[in-house]
């Protein structure tokens, strides 16, 4: 019953942050970042677990491991980016927010760019010339 | 869940034990104290917070990244 921990974690970092904010609002914000950091790592053990097997079955399907690696990066990429936009924008600062996943959205397209290629480059082959 | 808990109440803690002593040092007229009190407790919780967003970073890079 991993989800009861949580949100009793949740509950209680809740209660903590309401009762800090009216003393010092710069240790409730600390505080709910630690809250949603210690939550994220509780979860990403299981996000591995998933990720491993995806992988063992791509490897059976002999996909090409730079598609798999690829795919992996960029769920990284959401993942970093979301987390600091949300921390970001609890701390009040919405226009920096916007600024990160900004950065996410360009990093991963960089990072779809080999794909891409490859798959302009299959279609012109296939195409009459 | 493998993580410490107990750092969120430390946090808690330090944080309304650092409120109860400037309210109590402003009242004594010796305001500069207060805030020495102030940053420290700021400069201690915002080294656990990141050592553990350190952490979260590392761990993000191993399982996404593949260790890159």
């Amino acid at each position: 019953m991993e989800i009861v921990q949580v949100v009793g974690l949740g509950l209680v970092a809740t209660f903590l942050v309401l009762v800090l904010k009216e003393q010092k609002p710069v240790f409730a914000f600390l505080l709910a970042t630690f809250t949603g950091v210690i939550i994220f790592l509780s979860l990403i053990g299981k996000i591995a677990d998933v990720l491993h097997v995806l992988t063992r079955l791509a490897e059976q399907a002999r996909v090409n491991t730079l598609f798999l690696e690829t795919i992996l990066k960029i769920i990284g990429i959401a993942y970093i980016a979301e987390f600091g936009a949300q921390v970001t924008r609890d701390a009040g600062q919405g226009s920096i927010a916007s600024k990160i996943e900004l950065a996410g959205k360009i990093l991963i397209m960089v990072m779809a760019i080999p794909i891409i290629t490859m798959i302009i480059e299959t279609i012109v082959q296939i195409l009459p010339t | 869940m493998p993580y410490n808990v107990d750092a969120i109440f430390q946090i808690a803690g330090i944080g309304i034990i650092v409120a109860m002593m400037h309210t109590v040092l402003k009242q004594m007229g010796k305001e500069d104290y207060a805030h020495w009190v102030t940053l420290i407790g700021f400069i201690v919780v915002l080294f656990m917070v990141v050592m553990l967003v350190q952490d979260l970073f590392q761990t993000i890079k191993n399982v996404f990244l593949f260790h890159a």
